[in-house]
């Protein structure tokens, strides 16, 4: 049963006094324990999905439903990572990860414990009051990790989070993001890299170029050649070609 | 008959440091300068009270600021020397229309900062606090307060700057103590060593006072090694 669900987003935006369409007509679910990677050129609308369907925006058209309901933003089911690890410079990493659940209302005592829980979740609680700026790159997406985390969410919503990491510290964290999935979250993740999403997704969602529709919605398992396919997929993608929305030519 | 003439300009600095240490030491200047500071903390004090929470709105709410922009810029371009009138017909000669002057003046750097540190925000700490259920107030409590905090202590020390300019010709309004009282009355003394050791006093507390601000935003930096 798929926790998150979108049917048929449409999102546009005005600029300069002109209407941009930037998605149109998107439907996709991910269930628990699965990653999807959602793929695309840039300006495809990868993020302004994800937005959607955070509800952080409302979409023109469609709707997004996490367990069933409609979403809403800030729903406790649901955290949001963003590429920059977006951490409060103000804050220390203990006082970072606990800004993830400070509005939900949790006590004292149960905030503390999954303050802590998620720092050692990521392998961080040495580091618990240092300031963002003595971190590493791979350091502070850990901590953003863990505030993701802290919440507790059944779905994970990332934009691309590896883009701005060495190649250890993307392993170490596409291995906490794997570990997430195992422990039955749903995990929607944006990149625009081939590699990653062959390694750590189960299915793949490739959007045309700008306006974003679904090139294709497929699972990973069962490709032949899965880089030569996606890279053919993000081809036609670039090329604004619209096939289907399940194409088995590319298994 | 013919006056004699004033000893002007003052040939050595030896008579106004003379002037100075008297009367720092027979407790005049710094009763003077007690009552200009008091003057000075709580129009800055009004000004913050009212330039915040203002920038703060301008800054967040980009309408807003649209909608009120002409007429902020027209009242920020009158000099605030121009309100003197006004400040003694509707308040009266006293504290209150030097603190007003005060006020009106120094309101403007740090509503202004204020506002351009909010406009400057990440646009991704909103998102992340919209995505964690913070509602505007929660938003701007805290992410736009705390991290427009350098362009907050910017725009305040442009303020005291601006308000010890203004106070001098403010206290000429009609109040019986204070630097820019003293200053007038050592001109109409004629005593120019006292004037000139005015002039050095209301400089030297100036200087003190940005020390001040500054050593409060190292304080506030080192409380936080992330702002450093």
């Amino acid at each position: 049963m798929s926790l998150l669900s979108a049917e048929g987003l449409s999102k546009s935006y005005f600029i300069h006094g002109r209407r941009v369409p930037v998605l149109m007509r998107v439907s996709m679910e991910v269930a628990a324990g699965r990653v999807l990677a959602v793929l695309g050129p840039s300006g495809a609308g990868k993020s302004t999905l994800l937005r959607l369907l955070a509800g952080l925006e409302p979409p023109d058209e469609g709707h997004v439903k996490l367990c069933g309901e409609p979403i809403q933003a800030g729903h406790p089911a649901l955290a949001l990572m963003f590429q920059d690890p977006c951490l409060l410079p103000w804050l220390s990493v203990r006082e970072n990860v606990r800004f993830g659940i400070r509005f939900m209302g949790l006590s004292g005592a149960e905030s503390q414990r999954r303050v802590d829980e998620a720092l050692a979740w990521v392998g961080l609680q040495e580091v618990a009051d240092w300031y963002p700026h003595q971190l590493s790159g791979g350091m502070a997406q850990r901590v953003a990790l863990a505030r993701a985390l802290a919440r507790q969410p059944r779905v994970l919503l990332l934009d691309e989070p590896f883009s701005a990491l060495d190649p250890l510290a993307r392993q170490a964290l596409g291995a906490l993001i794997r570990r997430a999935a195992g422990e039955g979250i749903g995990v929607v993740m944006v990149t625009h890299n081939v590699e990653e999403a062959i390694q750590l997704a189960d299915e793949v969602l490739v959007l045309t170029a700008r306006p974003g529709r679904v090139l294709l919605h497929q699972p990973l398992r069962g490709w032949e050649a899965p880089h030569l396919s996606l890279r053919q997929a993000l081809e036609l993608a670039a090329a604004g070609r619209w096939v289907s929305h399940h194409a088995p030519a590319f298994r | 008959m013919q006056w004699p003439a004033p000893p002007w300009p003052p040939r050595s600095p030896g008579p106004s440091l003379e002037a100075l240490y008297h009367l720092i030491r027979e407790g005049v200047l710094p009763y003077h300068a007690g009552v200009s500071l008091r003057r000075v903390l709580i129009g800055l004090g009004l000004a913050t009270g009212a330039g915040v929470p203002l920038g703060l709105a301008l800054g967040y709410f980009p309408s807003l600021e649209r909608i009120t922009a002409p007429i902020l810029q027209l009242v920020r371009t009158i000099s605030p020397l121009s309100w003197m009138p006004i400040a003694v017909i509707a308040l009266g000669i006293g504290d209150r229309a030097v603190i007003f002057l005060i006020a009106v003046a120094s309101v403007w750097p740090i509503l202004l900062n204020t506002a351009s540190g909010v406009r400057h925000l990440n646009r991704n700490w909103l998102w992340l606090a919209r995505s964690v259920g913070a509602s505007t107030p929660h938003i701007l409590i805290h992410i736009a307060i705390p991290a427009v905090w350098p362009q907050l202590f910017a725009g305040l020390r442009m303020a005291l700057g601006i308000a010890w300019v203004v106070l001098v010709p403010a206290e000429m309004l009609g109040v019986s103590s204070g630097l820019g009282y003293f200053l007038l009355d050592t001109r109409d003394r004629l005593s120019y060593s006292e004037l000139m050791a005015a002039i050095l006093g209301i400089g030297c507390v100036g200087l003190l006072l940005d020390a001040g601000i500054r050593a409060l935003e190292a304080c506030w930096r080192r409380s936080g090694e992330g702002r450093a």
